[in-house]
């Protein structure tokens, strides 16, 4: 075969897609679940929340989540009547055993669950020095537990603080949106114990989800949008207070 | 004779970089898992040992397969949209080993005040009982059935 110079280079391209096709191995093992047909996110009504605190015991028994740690909490805004830039916030224990009745009267009382955004552009993910934290093809930012080296990059990073350290694994740790589960056809443990549907899985790549009929019809935020994260965790009825 | 009487020296130099590189692609191929690189700038089986985790909440679906009974029950209640595990906790165990693992009946006084519980921050519309005037020292069941609870006064349901 003779090839002259115009020849080669035209070939490179072809050569490089196959190398790339060589390197990228065998396409993912499980047969019934696609990762590049779903993209993951949730919906959390604040209009529902009555801060029972269920999903914080859920997430600590489907994941091990230590005494004093939260993958999910559930936080108690009481926002004054003038006071409104300032709401005092209060989460005992993370809501893991329900909120006491407060003495605060008048103003605008709510709700806020709260968890791992899964941002499409997170800000943790960029910052970790080792590789160790990534987003999964459906969108789902997860840590190898195995690189991760233990330094809390990302845990400063995050600007949401949903990230914490594990006492014993000596690693990040932060929600994986049940991706044990969801993988499965479940709905995550803090969404199967919600007993008020606050809390809604959604998989935006799927034109049969329940999510897009009613983001169609409501407004809704996600958390910090300045920071453009590209959260995937959309409150609805979202006080503006809620930082 | 050739050009350059000192070639030798060139190919030892040579050989030092090939051996290199040898090295150098021996070593990243030992180094670098397998997986590395499968879905992105990471290591697949990361996916795969996340995935593998037991499952704690089995899901409704689960229980309603082996419980229609009560599915049919709730299901015309107030509590439709509940959940079985929200009360009952996580009954993986008992889904995959229903005759050795049995659930434990929740207490009744502490879960309904759990959600039922008079809270400001709580949506206006849902219902809330100061539990100790509403039950005086009654437990809840005693008027209310959990898997239909009535909302009228006495709660015949």
């Amino acid at each position: 075969m003779n090839l002259n110079r115009r020849q080669v280079l035209m070939l490179l391209p072809a050569a490089a897609v196959a190398w790339d096709f060589l390197v990228a191995g065998t396409p993912e093992d499980a047969p019934n679940y696609k990762m590049t047909e779903h993209w993951w996110g949730m919906l959390l009504d604040i209009t529902k929340c009555i801060g029972c605190g269920s999903c914080v015991r859920a997430c600590a028994m489907e994941n091990d989540v230590p005494d004093g740690y939260f993958r999910t909490w559930v936080e108690r805004y009481h926002v004054d009547d003038w006071h409104i830039e300032n709401p005092s916030v209060d989460s005992p224990n993370g809501g893991k055993d329900g909120f006491p009745a407060s003495d605060v009267k008048g103003g605008k009382n709510f709700f806020v669950p709260k968890l791992c955004n899964h941002c499409t552009d997170s800000p943790c993910t960029q910052v970790c020095p080792v590789g160790a934290t990534f987003h999964s093809p459906d969108g789902v930012v997860l840590i190898d537990q195995n690189y991760c080296l233990g330094c809390r990059y990302c845990i400063q990073a995050c600007p949401y603080g949903c990230r914490f350290f594990h006492p014993e694994k000596q690693v990040a740790e932060k929600c994986t949106l049940c991706y044990h589960r969801i993988t499965k056809g479940l709905t995550t443990a803090c969404c199967e114990s919600c007993p008020t549907g606050a809390r809604q899985l959604a998989d935006l790549k799927n034109p049969n989800d329940p999510i897009h009929a009613f983001l169609k019809s409501h407004t809704v935020q996600v958390l910090k949008p300045h920071l453009a994260t590209g959260a995937k965790m959309f409150y609805n009825g979202l006080d503006g207070s809620v930082r | 004779m050739s050009k350059f009487k000192d070639s030798a020296h060139l190919i030892r130099l040579a050989g030092v970089f090939v051996l290199g590189i040898i090295a150098f692609v021996v070593l990243r191929a030992a180094v670098i898992p397998k997986s590395f690189g499968q879905y992105g700038p990471y290591r697949g089986d990361a996916l795969r040992e996340i995935t593998s985790r037991p499952i704690a909440f089995a899901g409704h679906e689960t229980c309603e397969g082996c419980h229609p009974d009560v599915l049919e029950i709730k299901s015309k209640g107030a509590h439709a949209h509940v959940n079985c595990e929200s009360c009952h906790g996580p009954q993986g165990k008992h889904a995959d080993d229903p005759a050795s693992v049995k659930p434990v009946r929740p207490e009744v006084a502490k879960l309904c005040v759990r959600c039922h519980a008079e809270n400001i921050a709580k949506p206006s519309g849902f219902p809330q009982v100061n539990a100790k005037e509403h039950a005086q020292g009654q437990q809840c069941n005693t008027c209310h059935k959990p898997h239909s609870p009535g909302f009228d006064a006495g709660g015949k349901k």
